[in-house]
């Protein structure tokens, strides 16, 4: 579903730049609104949501699309906890449909996927053990590396059970907003993949925009 | 045309029924099949899979949907860890598609949708639910709720339309629908009995399964899970590369 954003970018109170291949960990507080700006169209932000006051409880794919009763995400969609609680909601979309089936990107699964010479390629797997890696404060190890949102990334599943992986619906300057229900770790890897046609083999840079305040 | 089971040949070393609403684990060496059998029909089977030698390599239902290009499991599927390699194969199913993309129930769910079914009152007829019973076998290996990840549901069918919306199917799977998973490398098996989380049943029934384990016979060159995609011969070989690591490190360790 497309849905307009009223917030103002000259009124983020935060703005920061993400550039493929890069992650971002960041806590969003409760009550306020990030919005993931996608800068040049297709890019796929691979995002984890953990509960700031503790990571054990973190976003859960099987249990978001269960209990809204659909595969994908959009304006509505309320993004559940592994506790079953409400962790974000997306409040405003532009692109009108995001993944939370295709997983992420690593070394060992592009062997499988591609050809086992791509076995030492950048991966978004890889920018998520280093986020855990160097921000120990949290506490975090791969346990805690889990099914995530593929934002702006369009993976249809046909009637007879089929899984595709279709040209992007995303366009330069089109975004994602989410209202965030608790204090939200969140990590994102800006997906270095370079063997999907999906982002036309390119890599390119997003932007995430926090505000204070809830939406009306 | 089906072939008939390709494991019919083995010598069964262990069977068992599982009542339904009951929760199992155990590890599975390579080379061994396990087949599950819907005694009445409308059983489900949740079940997650770990690398016992280092449970932090677990089953993942995203990269084994993607690199087979499918929503559903059935056979010629194979269930891939994170590490790109290959825990079991669907060698036989008579259902045709199973979950992986709805989880568990839990004690709210059933509590919501059944009432209080306690221990107290109901004794080993109680409610037990999904989550629950996947909390119990994990910390049995000192695995928690970090642990845990999208399982299968096995004789379980979602659907989804045109605009994505998830359907159970009421058209369950038979008395007597059979799976068979044939284990590629050692694998720890966590594994429930508790309904689908989108079971619609007006009352809490779960089914009863049987299970068997049984050796495999070898994986030929032409095995229709190796080659029903070239994404699974890769998996194989990474596979058979880790197999071949163990068996050459085993002698050292075992001098100790």
């Amino acid at each position: 579903m497309i849905k307009e954003s009223y917030l103002a970018p000259d009124n983020a109170v935060y703005r920061q730049t993400l550039e493929a291949g890069d992650y971002w960990m960041y806590v969003v507080k409760k009550g306020q609104v990030l919005r993931i700006l996608d800068l040049e169209g297709n890019q796929a932000a691979d995002t984890l949501f953990y509960s700031a006051a503790d990571p054990t409880e973190r976003y859960s794919a099987i249990d978001t699309i269960r209990e809204q009763g659909n595969v994908y995400l959009t304006a509505g969609s309320k993004l559940l906890s592994t506790e079953n609680n409400v962790m974000l909601e997306i409040t405003a979309d532009t692109c009108g449909r995001h993944d939370t089936l295709g997983g992420a990107c690593a070394t060992e699964s592009n062997t499988v996927r591609y050809a086992h010479d791509t076995k030492y390629m950048h991966a978004c797997r890889d920018s998520w053990l280093l986020a855990v890696a160097e921000n120990d404060m949290h506490g975090m190890s791969k346990r805690d590396i889990t099914h995530n949102i593929n934002f702006f990334m369009n993976v249809p599943v046909t009637p007879n059970g089929g899984l595709t992986f279709e040209d992007g619906i995303s366009a330069p300057g089109k975004y994602v907003e989410m209202h965030a229900a608790m204090d939200v770790l969140v990590l994102i890897s800006n997906c270095p993949q370079l063997n999907n046609p999906c982002n036309a083999y390119n890599p390119t840079p997003i932007d995430m925009l926090i505000w204070d305040g809830t939406p009306a | 045309m089906r072939p008939q089971s390709e494991t019919d040949q083995g010598e069964i070393i262990h069977s068992e029924n599982m009542q339904g609403g009951a929760h199992w684990s155990l590890t599975i060496r390579a080379g061994f099949t396990l087949r599950l059998t819907d005694i009445e029909g409308g059983a489900n089977v949740g079940m997650l899979f770990y690398n016992p030698a280092n449970p932090l390599e677990r089953y993942n239902a995203p990269d084994t949907l993607k690199c087979q290009h499918t929503f559903k499991l059935t056979r010629g599927n194979c269930l891939y860890s994170d590490m790109g390699r290959i825990f079991c194969s669907i060698v036989e199913d008579t259902h045709g598609w199973h979950d992986t993309v709805c989880g568990n129930s839990t004690r709210a769910s059933l509590k919501s949708r059944y009432g209080s079914l306690t221990y107290q009152h109901y004794r080993n007829e109680r409610a037990q639910n999904g989550l629950d019973s996947f909390l119990v076998e994990a910390a049995k290996y000192g695995l928690g709720k970090k642990d845990l990840a999208a399982n299968v549901n096995w004789f379980s069918t979602v659907r989804t339309d045109i605009d994505g919306a998830l359907g159970f199917d009421p058209d369950v799977s038979s008395a007597g629908a059979r799976v068979e998973l044939r284990f590629e490398m050692d694998t720890l098996v966590l594994f429930h009995t508790c309904p689908h989380p989108l079971d619609p049943s007006p009352t809490y029934s779960p089914k009863p399964i049987h299970c068997e384990l049984f050796e495999a016979l070898p994986v030929a060159e032409d095995d229709f899970c190796r080659t029903s995609r070239p994404e699974n011969g890769r998996g194989f070989e990474n596979t058979e590369l880790y197999r071949r690591g163990l068996s050459v490190s085993l002698p050292s360790l075992g001098g100790n």
